[in-house]
């Protein structure tokens, strides 16, 4: 169907453009279509290395389409994605929010295709403007509130890398996006690698994945949660594989959303956490640089695109069904959401890395290389880390959600059922995945960007694998009543600039609005009457003095002007009369003066 | 699928004695299995990652429980108040509740 480079974004964005247009029994045919058509495209370039689309605009050329082994992974997932992404969200009415999600996924698309910082760059700005509205559809003010923060933080991001990609190109001469040289940074790989960084949360600049994740609709997350940091994943292995300063930040990232996420009371929210803390792995992994952390970080994204996504579709069922996401409304739902249960469980086992599910194939090749390359702090606090993950995902999630004390009001018991046969379609497709790829990984290692020597289901992995977890679920049910969910709000690193903006408009309306109204009233009295009374002055002295002078000045020009007009009468003896008296006196004046 | 998870909850006891059971068969396989894998000396300690998997879940619980309660964990209208405080049109939603 494709024989040659066709870009998966076009198929989207001009999908997205016409989509309006598509109504009526056409519609949902349509919306699996095109997604359909992307992922053609993309399986279809795999078969096509090199680099394609290529366009000369000014001094430089846009490579549009750079497919190799590390793009066409990303690009494989992130089409799987769409359709799966597409299928929870076919009964959605709103065209807008398709538009928004196939602008996102082309955005991503395309910034995995980029062969260069300026069409990299317009991608990257287009998932963050995109992605936007799937906060924003949720609607209520807490949902706009959340859009406009991560807007500003995204824009903030963009103007950041920009500001690298700039510096980069006055030092370098081009705008190739190739492997930066690490160990000699310069301010503009750390520009770049920032502006990178914020997008896949980087601890301290994470604070917006947790707002806006668990703001957004309840199928914008489901697209949010696989494309924005996983992009950024894909940039930071392209441009900074072998950065030591990603392993410490990684290693952060993965402890510090554990901690979190152990801490939260909104089942969404939790999973954002658990977004922060997947991706660290993936970021130390690239920090790493090694070949098999690279394979590690590559196939750990594709994995847990598959189980974040299918989480997401879970705990979206329950908030598209109940209109609750907090432990403490909720529980117990085994009894009415069996379906949305299993497929919970099935994400949660493949998180938590349990043999056969996802995780259990890709989170062992990082801290496996990890300690291969001699960094076994970091090694052991991945360990830690993943041992978290099992206790806040594995168990903490669907105890409390589906088995725990049942807080529902009779209305919510009421609503709570499994959701709808498409996002049922969706969670099906996800789960099978979790489980495929954590099953036969072979296939999964077969599109690794680096040849795999890792076998997961040696005997010691899995002793290694069912001891931590069986022993951290004793843990838990031991001292699971210091884990019972409260109906708190966790402070963050968004503190700062949530507070910031707070103390700016206290600052704006009370001394500056002070002030304000006090220099007003000052101008008005001491200004404004002095400026006044200087007025009138000046308008006396306008009217007496220049005036009085002009006045004087013209009419003694006027008087002279009669005179003289007499002397052009055309009268010859008022002329000679005149002149003989002008000499006579000119005669008797020379004369005088003399004598004297 | 709600009989027999109703089923397993009235037997709880047994399911809690099944589970030891596999656990000690884990255990028993862990000492069979070639440790020459193992990246540190460590690892290769009889049921090493049975501590390191119990001690790891209580020290993550221990500190996300001391740094919850140590000012990090508060009200749920925290940011809101802070809106209506600074913003005459804050009339705020409850999110929660929201339905998508």
């Amino acid at each position: 169907m494709f024989s040659a480079f066709t870009h998966p974004a076009l198929i989207l964005i001009a999908g997205a453009l016409l989509l309006p247009f598509i109504r009526g029994p056409l519609r949902r045919p349509y919306l699996f279509l095109v997604p359909l058509l992307a992922m053609g495209a993309v399986v279809a370039n795999s078969a096509l290395p090199g680099q394609h689309g290529l366009v000369n605009f000014l001094d430089w050329q846009l490579v549009f389409g750079r497919v190799d082994r590390l793009s066409t992974i990303f690009a494989l997932i992130m089409g799987l994605m769409a359709i799966i992404g597409t299928l929870y969200g076919l009964h959605v009415d709103n065209a807008k929010e398709h538009m928004a999600a196939w602008f996102y996924v082309a955005g991503s698309l395309g910034t995995i295709y980029s062969g260069d910082y300026l069409s990299l760059f317009l991608f990257w700005e287009m998932m963050a403007f995109a992605s936007t509205f799937l906060i924003w559809f949720r609607r209520g003010e807490r949902s706009l509130a959340a859009g406009y923060r991560y807007l500003l933080i995204h824009t903030i991001g963009g103007i950041i890398l920009l500001a690298g990609i700039m510096l980069r190109y006055q030092a370098v001469g081009d705008i190739t996006f190739s492997l930066m040289d690490v160990k000699q940074p310069e301010l503009y790989t750390w520009l770049i690698m920032i502006g990178f960084g914020l997008n896949a949360a980087i601890v301290p600049l994470h604070s917006w994945l947790p707002d806006a994740y668990s703001e957004a609709s309840f199928n914008g997350s489901v697209f949010m949660c696989a494309f924005t940091t996983k992009t950024a994943v894909y940039t930071l292995a392209r441009g900074f594989a072998g950065f030591d300063i990603l392993v410490l930040l990684g290693v952060i990232m993965a402890l510090y959303g554990v901690i979190y996420a152990v801490m939260e009371n909104d089942i969404r929210k939790l999973l954002a956490w658990s977004i922060v803390s997947q991706v660290g792995y993936m970021v130390a992994g690239v920090g790493i640089g090694t070949e098999m952390a690279i394979n590690g970080a590559s196939a750990h994204a594709v994995a847990h695109i598959l189980y974040k996504g299918l989480l997401f579709m879970g705990t979206g069922s329950v908030l598209y069904m109940t209109g609750k996401t907090k432990f403490t409304e909720l529980g117990g739902l085994y009894k009415k959401m069996p379906a949305t249960m299993i497929f919970t469980i099935v994400g949660c086992l493949s998180i938590s890395g349990a043999p056969l599910f996802a995780a259990f194939v890709s989170k062992g090749m990082i801290v496996g290389a990890g300690f291969e390359a001699h960094l076994n702090w970091a090694a052991w606090l991945l360990m830690l880390g993943a041992t978290g993950t099992f206790m806040y995902n594995g168990l903490k999630l669907p105890y409390f959600l589906f088995f725990g004390e049942n807080n529902c009001t009779n209305e919510t018991w009421a609503k709570a059922a499994d959701p709808p046969w498409n996002m049922q379609m969706a969670m099906t497709a996800g789960a099978s995945l979790c489980i495929i790829v954590g099953s036969v990984p072979a296939a999964l290692y077969s599109l690794l960007p680096y040849p795999v020597n890792y076998h997961p289901y040696g005997g010691y992995h899995i002793a290694e694998t069912l001891q931590i977890l069986g022993f951290a679920a004793i843990a838990f049910f031991m001292l699971k009543k210091y884990l019972v969910p409260e109906d708190k709000l966790c402070l963050d690193m968004d503190w700062l600039y949530r507070k910031a903006g707070s103390w700016f408009l206290w600052i704006a309306k009370n001394p500056i609005q002070w002030f304000d109204t006090a220099w007003g009233e000052a101008y008005r009295v001491v200004g404004l009457g002095s400026l006044m009374t200087t007025a009138r002055f000046w308008s006396w002295f306008d009217w007496h003095g220049i005036d009085g002078v002009v006045d004087g000045l013209a009419r003694c020009v006027r008087a002279i002007g009669g005179r003289v007009r007499t002397l052009q009468s055309g009268q010859i003896q008022f002329t000679i009369y005149f002149a003989a008296t002008f000499a006579a006196v000119v005669l008797v004046a020379y004369v005088f003066l003399q004598l004297s | 699928m709600n009989k027999l998870i109703d089923s397993l909850r009235e037997r709880l006891p047994l399911v809690i004695k099944t589970c030891y059971g596999l656990l000690a068969l884990v255990l028993a396989y862990s000492l069979t299995v070639d440790t020459s894998h193992a990246h540190t000396s460590v690892e290769k300690l009889p049921f090493f990652w049975s501590f390191f998997g119990f001690g790891a879940a209580a020290v993550i619980i221990g500190v996300a429980r001391w740094f919850g309660h140590s000012g990090i964990m508060t009200r749920p209208d925290y940011y809101d108040r802070d809106a209506e405080c600074t913003c005459t049109c804050s009339t705020t939603q409850k999110s929660s509740g929201e339905h998508a």
